[in-house]
C-alpha cells in the first residue's frame, strides 16, 4: 500500500490533545487533559475504574466531542465529527469488544462500507486478497471467507486492526483491548504492536494491568479522577510509583476492614457447572465474611453470580443458602432464600431508568409489602427513604427520575433496594464500577458494615485495591474455574494477577 | 405540582382535549350527537373494541403487541357456534367456554413468545392468519347463527337509563383493569417489564410467567369480545372484527401508552377509544366510505406515535 | 455463510419436489399444462414483491402495507390505462412503479427518520393506502374490457419484438420479468455496497452505525425498494387479471409476501437470507397453492396454512439460530 502522506518521522507527535475537558450531564469526567501520541511509540493511558481513560480514548477516536480543548493531527487542529471521520483522518479506535457482523465473512468485516469495486460491482476476490494482505501485515492468518461468528475476541480485534491498517491509520487507540485476552493472546498482540511501532504508527494503549503496561508500553500517563496526575517514560519509573499515581494514597488503607466476626456457612456452592462458561465451581461464604472473586474479564465470575442467583440455569451443581437448597431456581426463589444480587451493568440490569428513585428503591420488596396483591405505595416510599438515607444518597427528592442521579448514587439506590429484602447473602458484581472516589469509599464502608452485621458477601471485582482492602479471602478464577485461594494475610496484587493470568509470579513482577 | 401532573399525564390530557374537540365538532355538524339515546346506541358498536383495548393496553405497556386478538375473537365465535349447532352444546355454556377457549389460544401466543423466545410481532402476525384461517375452515364463507336466547344483549339496558349491558360490562372491566394496572403488584410488574425486561428479571420479577399471563389475558378478552359481537350481530362469521386490531392499537397508543412500553393508562385508552368512536361515527354520518374511515384511523395512529416521539425527544428521553 | 444458505435452499428444493410428488401421486391431473401455467402466472407477482420485502426484513423491519401498495399502484395503473390509453402499457407501468416507490418512501421516511416503529407505520399506511385506493377509484372497479388489450397480452406474451423468439414465447412473459427482477435483486444484494450495508445493518445495528454505515439511508431505501416491489406487483396484477377491484386487490397479500420471505430463509432477527432462497420459497408457495386446489382442498384453507407455515418457519429459524450460536460458543 502506498500512502499519499509522508511517513511520519519516529518520535514526531502525530495526534495531540490539549486541555481536553469532558462532561456527562452534570458530572465532569475529564478536566484539562493534555496528551501526545508519538510515531513509533506506545503510550499507555492508565487509571483506575472511573478515572476517565476510556472517555479520553473515545474522544481521541471521535466517538465523543469534548466540551473544551482541542485535538491536533500533525500539528493541524482538527475536529472529529464521528468515528468514521476519525477513521478517514487516520485515527482508529480498537474496542475491547470488537463490533463485528457475525454472519458476514472476515474479509467483509474488514471492508464493510468500502468494499473494493471493479466496474461498479464489488470485487470479492480482491477483497479477500486485501484482507489476507492486511492480516499478514499483522502476522495473523485467518480464513477470510469464513463468517466471523465463533471467532475469539482476540481474532476479532485483529479484524479491527486490519481494518484500521487498510484505512492507512497513523494512530491506533486500543481501548482496554487486553481485558478479555488470555496471556498467550496478549503476547501475540504485543508482537503485533511491535510491528506497528516499527512502521511508525502512534499507539495509545488503555489498560490497567501493570505487567502488560511495563512490557508493551514506552510512555505512561496516569489519570486519576479525571485529571492527569503524571507522565513518564517506562524506563524512568516502576510499578509502585505508577500505582501510587493511580490510587493517590497507600493502596491498602482504603477502608478499615477490622476483625471479621464469622458465623455459620451462609452460602454453599458445590460443583456448579455451566458449559462453556464455568465448570466445577465450589465455594462457601460464612455469615460476616467478605469473599472476593478476582480474575480477568471473561473468566466467568459474573456467570457464577448469575447462576447462584438463578438468572441462568446450570448443567449441574448445587447451591444452598443457610441450608435451603436451590435447584433449577429463578431469582424470585433465590430472593426468598435470602440472596441478593447487585449487577455489574447498572443501566441495563440494575435500575429502571425512567422511573423514580422510590419506585426503584422499593422494587424488590414491593411484593412483600403488598396486601392481597395491592401495592402499598406509602410504606414503599417510607422503606425506600430508609434505604436512601442510610446510604446517604444525594438527590433532590425521591420523586426524581433515577437517571438524573450520578452513577455512585444510582448504585447506592440499587444496594439500598436489596438491603430492604433483608438478605443473608449479598452478591456484588463490580460494586464500585464507574463511581467517583468519594462515593466508592462510602460504598466500601457500607459493604464492611453489612458484613459486620452478619451478611455473607461474595464480591466480584476487577479493582485490585478494592479486593485486597475488603476481602477476608480471595478466590481467583481463570478460564471458568477457581484456580487459587488466598487468605487475607497472603493476598497480594501480584499473586492475584499471576493466578488470574496464568503467568508465573516471576513473570508478573519482572 | 401542575408541571408534574402535566409531565406525567400529558398524553392523556391531550387525548381528553382531542375527544372534546372532536365531539364538539361533530355535534356542531350533526345535532344528533347531542342526543343521549343516539350516542348510547352508536356506542354499542365499540364495546368489543373497548374490551380488546383494555387487554391490549397491558400488552403494549409490557413492550409487546398482539396482532391476533381479532382473529381469536373470530375463531372463538366460530368454535362456540359450531359446538352449539353441530354438537348440541347448551347455549348458556358458550358464555363460559368463550373466554376459556380464547385464553387457551392466547396462551399459545404466550408460550411461543415466552418459552420460544420469539418476537411477539411476528408470532402474532402468524397466529393472526392461523386463527382466522381456522375460523374460515370451520365456517367457510357462511354466517352461522347465534342461539336466539343470546342475541341482542346490546338492547338490554339498565332500567331508566340508556346504559346497555355491554357498556356496563366494559365500565366494570375498565375499572378493574385500571385498578390492576396501577394498584396491584402484577400491574407494576408489567410496567417494569415494559420499561426494562432484563432489569425486571434481575429484580426477581417472573417475566416469563407474566408474558404467558399477558397473552392469555388478551385471549380471554377476545373471547369475551366474541360473545358480545356475536350477540350484537346475531351470527358468527370468519371475518368478524377483521381489521379491528388497527382501531384497538390506535386507541391504546393515542391514549398515551408508549409503543415502546413502560407507560400507559386505562383512562387514556378509554378516552382515545371514545375519540375513535366519535370520529368514525362522524365520518359515517358524513357518508365517508368504510375504507376511507380505515385510512383516517391509520393516519391517527401514525400521527399519535409521531407526536409522542416528538415530545419524548423534547423531554430529552 | 455459504453453507447455511445452501442448507435452506436445499430444503426448499426438496420440499418442492416432495409436494409435487405427493400431489401427482394423489391426483395425476396436477401436472397438466393448465396448472403449470397457473403457477407460472401467480408466482411472479409474489416474487417481485417478496424481493423488496426481503431487504426490509433483513434490516429487522417489516412492511405490512405492501398489499395496499400493490392495490393502490395496480388501481392507479388500471385507471390511467382506462382513461388515458395513449399512455401505453410502458408509460402506465412506469407510473405504477414510481407510485410504489413514493408510497415506500413515505413508510421509509417515518421509520428511518421519525423513528416510528415499522409495524406501527406500516399498519397505519396499510389503512391509508387502501383508503386512497378507494378514493382514487371512486369505489368502482375497473373491468378488464375497459383496459387496452396490450396490457393483458403483455403479461402473457411480452413486447411484440420478442414474441417471435420461440423459447421465450412459450413461457408467460411475466415469468421472464420476475426472473429478471430476482436476478437483479440477487446481484444488488451481493455486489453493491448498499446491498452489503443492508446485511450489516441487520446483523449488528450498533456496529453498523459506528462503522460509518448510513443507517437512516439504508433503512429508508429498504422501504423504498419494498414499495417498488409492491408497485411493480400491482402493475403485474392489473396486467394479469384485468379486473381491478378497490377492496379486493392486494387484500391479505402481505401475509403471503412475508411468509414467502421468512420461509425463504430470511430470519426475522435480521442479517441473513437472500434472493435465491426467497425465489425458491415463492415457487414452493405457488406449487402448494395449486396443489391445494387440485386436491380439492378449498381455498378457505389457504389462510390457515400460510399462518401455520409461517409460524413453523419462525420457530424453526429460531431453533436453528440458537444452535448456531451454541456451536459458536456463545452464551445461549
Amino acid at each position: 500500500m502506498t500512502s499519499a502522506a509522508v511517513s511520519p518521522v519516529s518520535g514526531e507527535v502525530i495526534l495531540s490533545a490539549s486541555h481536553i475537558s469532558m462532561r456527562f450531564g452534570p458530572v465532569e469526567v475529564l478536566a484539562d487533559i493534555s496528551v501526545e501520541l508519538r510515531a513509533g511509540e506506545v503510550h499507555a493511558l492508565l487509571g483506575e475504574n472511573g478515572a476517565g481513560k476510556s472517555t479520553l480514548a473515545k474522544i481521541l477516536g471521535g466517538v465523543y466531542k469534548p466540551v473544551a480543548g482541542k485535538l491536533a493531527l500533525l500539528g493541524n487542529e482538527i475536529t472529529l465529527s464521528g468515528p468514521r471521520d476519525a477513521a478517514a483522518k487516520g485515527i482508529a479506535l480498537i474496542h475491547q469488544e470488537p463490533l463485528t457482523f457475525p454472519d458476514l465473512s472476515v474479509a467483509e468485516n474488514i471492508f464493510i462500507g468500502r468494499q473494493p469495486t471493479k466496474a461498479g460491482r464489488i470485487d470479492w476476490a480482491k477483497m479477500r486478497q486485501d484482507a489476507e494482505k492486511y492480516l499478514a501485515a499483522l502476522g495473523v492468518t485467518l480464513d477470510v471467507s469464513a463468517p466471523v461468528r465463533g471467532l475469539s475476541v482476540a481474532d476479532r480485534q485483529m479484524i479491527e486492526l486490519a481494518s484500521a491498517l487498510s484505512l492507512n491509520a497513523k494512530v491506533l487507540i486500543l481501548d482496554e483491548t487486553t481485558a478479555s485476552l488470555t496471556p498467550g493472546e496478549v503476547k501475540k498482540l504485543s508482537a503485533v504492536l511491535d510491528r506497528l511501532k516499527a512502521e511508525g504508527k502512534a499507539i495509545a494503549f488503555i489498560g490497567h494491568r501493570m505487567e502488560e503496561i511495563f512490557s508493551i508500553c514506552d510512555r505512561i500517563s496516569v489519570l486519576r479522577d479525571g485529571l492527569k496526575v503524571g507522565e513518564t517514560l517506562r524506563t524512568e519509573t516502576n510499578v509502585d510509583a505508577i500505582l501510587r499515581w493511580m490510587v493517590g494514597r497507600d493502596v491498602h488503607h482504603l477502608v478499615e476492614r477490622g476483625e471479621p466476626k464469622l458465623g455459620d456457612v451462609a452460602l454453599d456452592v458445590n460443583g456448579l457447572t455451566r458449559k462453556p462458561r464455568f465448570a466445577d465451581i465450589s465455594l462457601s461464604v460464612k455469615a460476616g465474611e467478605i469473599v472476593g472473586l478476582a480474575g480477568l474479564v471473561g473468566a466467568g465470575r459474573t456467570d457464577v453470580l448469575r447462576a447462584i442467583f438463578g438468572l441462568d440455569t446450570v448443567d449441574s451443581g448445587l447451591v444452598a443458602v443457610v441450608g435451603t437448597k436451590l435447584v433449577h431456581h429463578d431469582p424470585a426463589r433465590a430472593m426468598e432464600a435470602g440472596v441478593a444480587l447487585v449487577p455489574e451493568d447498572r443501566q441495563q440490569h440494575g435500575v429502571l431508568m425512567p422511573q423514580s428513585i422510590w419506585e426503584n428503591g422499593s422494587l424488590a420488596i414491593m411484593p412483600r409489602l403488598a396486601k392481597l396483591g395491592l401495592v402499598d405505595d406509602k410504606t414503599a416510599r417510607q422503606k425506600s427513604a430508609e434505604g436512601t438515607q442510610r446510604l446517604a444518597v444525594k438527590m433532590r427528592d425521591d420523586e426524581q427520575a433515577i437517571r438524573e442521579l450520578s452513577g455512585g448514587n444510582q448504585q447506592k439506590v440499587v444496594i439500598g433496594k436489596w438491603l430492604l429484602t433483608n438478605p443473608k447473602v449479598l452478591l456484588l458484581d463490580e460494586p464500585t464500577r464507574g463511581i467517583d472516589v468519594g462515593a466508592k469509599a462510602e460504598v466500601h464502608r457500607v459493604i464492611v458494615e453489612l458484613a459486620q452485621s452478619g451478611l455473607a458477601v461474595l464480591m466480584v471485582s476487577s479493582d485490585l485495591p478494592e479486593v485486597l482492602a475488603l476481602s477476608d479471602r480471595v478466590l481467583v478464577m481463570r478460564g471458568g474455574q477457581i484456580v487459587s485461594t488466598f487468605d487475607r494475610k497472603d493476598a497480594t496484587a501480584e499473586g492475584i494477577i499471576a493466578a488470574a493470568s496464568g503467568a508465573t509470579l516471576a513473570e508478573v513482577t519482572a | 405540582m401542575i408541571t408534574r401532573i402535566r409531565s406525567r399525564f400529558g398524553p392523556e390530557i391531550v387525548a381528553v382535549v382531542l375527544l372534546l374537540l372532536a365531539f364538539g365538532f361533530s355535534a356542531f355538524r350533526e345535532p344528533r350527537f347531542l342526543d343521549a339515546e343516539y350516542l348510547f346506541d352508536r356506542s354499542t358498536l365499540y364495546m368489543e373494541a373497548g374490551i380488546l383495548a383494555l387487554s391490549m393496553t397491558f400488552v403494549i405497556i409490557a413492550g409487546h403487541i398482539d396482532l391476533s386478538v381479532t382473529s381469536i375473537l373470530a375463531l372463538v365465535g366460530a368454535i362456540c357456534t359450531t359446538l352449539v349447532s353441530k354438537y348440541g352444546l347448551p347455549p348458556v355454556a358458550m358464555i363460559i367456554i368463550a373466554p376459556v377457549v380464547g385464553g387457551a389460544l392466547g396462551a399459545l401466543n404466550g408460550l411461543l413468545v415466552s418459552k420460544g423466545k420469539l418476537p411477539s410481532l411476528v408470532v402474532t402476525l402468524a397466529t393472526m392468519a392461523l386463527f382466522r384461517g381456522v375460523a374460515q375452515i370451520l365456517l367457510g364463507d357462511h354466517s352461522l347463527p347465534m342461539p336466539k336466547e343470546l342475541v341482542g344483549i346490546h338492547k338490554i339496558q339498565l332500567p331508566g337509563t340508556y346504559f346497555h349491558v355491554p357498556m356496563v360490562l366494559l365500565t366494570i372491566l375498565a375499572v378493574v383493569a385500571a385498578g390492576v394496572l396501577h394498584r396491584t403488584v402484577w400491574g407494576r410488574w408489567v410496567t417494569a417489564l415494559g420499561t426494562n425486561a432484563e432489569a425486571a428479571r434481575h429484580a426477581g420479577i417472573p417475566t416469563g410467567k407474566i408474558l404467558i399471563q399477558l397473552f392469555t389475558l388478551s385471549g380471554v378478552a377476545a373471547g369475551i369480545g366474541s360473545m358480545l359481537m356475536l350477540s350484537r350481530l346475531g351470527v358468527a362469521r370468519f371475518d368478524h372484527a377483521r381489521g379491528l386490531e388497527l382501531d384497538v392499537i390506535t386507541a391504546v397508543v393515542l391514549g398515551g401508552a408508549s409503543i415502546f412500553g413502560g407507560r400507559g393508562t386505562i383512562v387514556g385508552t378509554i378516552t382515545a377509544l371514545g375519540l375513535v368512536g366519535v370520529v368514525q361515527t362522524g365520518m359515517g354520518v358524513a357518508g365517508v366510505k368504510a375504507e376511507v374511515q380505515v385510512a383516517v384511523i391509520g393516519l391517527l395512529l401514525i400521527v399519535s406515535v409521531l407526536f409522542s416521539n416528538f415530545t419524548a425527544r423534547k423531554r430529552g428521553r | 455463510m455459504k453453507k447455511l444458505l445452501a442448507r435452506r435452499e436445499l430444503s426448499l428444493v426438496l420440499a418442492i419436489i416432495l409436494i409435487v410428488g405427493v400431489a401427482i401421486a394423489l391426483q395425476p391431473r396436477f401436472a397438466s399444462e393448465q396448472n403449470i401455467r397457473s403457477i407460472l402466472l401467480w408466482v411472479p407477482l409474489l416474487a417481485v414483491a417478496a424481493m423488496g420485502q426481503t431487504a426490509v426484513i433483513i434490516t429487522r423491519g417489516i412492511d405490512v402495507s405492501v398489499g395496499s401498495i400493490l392495490g393502490l399502484a395496480g388501481m392507479t395503473t388500471a385507471i390511467l390505462l382506462r382513461d388515458y390509453p395513449q399512455l401505453g402499457v410502458g408509460g402506465a407501468a412506469v407510473i405504477g412503479i414510481g407510485l410504489g416507490a413514493l408510497l415506500g418512501a413515505i413508510n421509509g421516511g417515518m421509520i428511518a427518520f421519525a423513528k416510528v416503529p415499522p409495524i406501527v407505520a406500516t399498519l397505519g399506511t396499510l389503512g391509508i393506502y387502501r383508503g386512497l385506493t378507494f378514493i382514487v377509484s371512486g369505489g368502482r372497479q375497473v373491468d378488464d374490457y375497459q383496459l387496452p388489450k396490450d396490457l393483458m397480452n403483455w403479461s402473457l406474451e411480452g413486447p411484440a419484438l420478442l414474441s417471435k423468439v420461440p423459447f421465450i414465447n412459450s413461457i408467460p412473459w411475466v415469468v421472464w420479468i420476475a426472473l429478471l427482477v430476482m436476478i437483479l435483486s440477487h446481484l444488488g444484494m451481493t455486489y453493491t455496497r448498499y446491498g452489503r450495508d443492508v446485511y450489516a445493518l441487520g446483523g449488528n445495528p450498533d456496529a453498523a452505525a459506528l462503522r460509518g454505515i448510513p443507517v437512516n439511508f439504508v433503512t429508508f431505501m429498504a422501504y423504498v425498494l419494498c414499495g417498488i416491489g409492491g408497485g411493480f406487483a400491482g402493475v403485474l396484477y392489473a396486467s394479469r387479471y384485468g379486473t381491478v377491484n378497490p377492496s379486493g386487490i392486494g387484500n391479505g397479500f402481505e401475509l403471503q409476501v412475508i411468509a414467502a420471505v421468512v420461509i425463504g430463509g430470511v430470519s426475522v432477527f435480521g442479517g441473513t437470507g437472500g434472493a435465491p432462497g426467497v425465489a425458491l420459497s415463492c415457487l414452493l408457495l405457488g406449487v402448494v397453492n395449486v396443489a391445494l386446489s387440485v386436491l380439492a382442498i378449498a381455498d378457505t384453507w389457504q389462510m390457515a396454512i400460510y399462518g401455520l407455515v409461517l409460524l413453523v418457519a419462525i420457530v424453526a429459524d429460531e431453533r436453528f439460530a440458537r444452535s448456531a450460536r451454541k456451536r459458536a460458543g456463545e452464551a445461549v
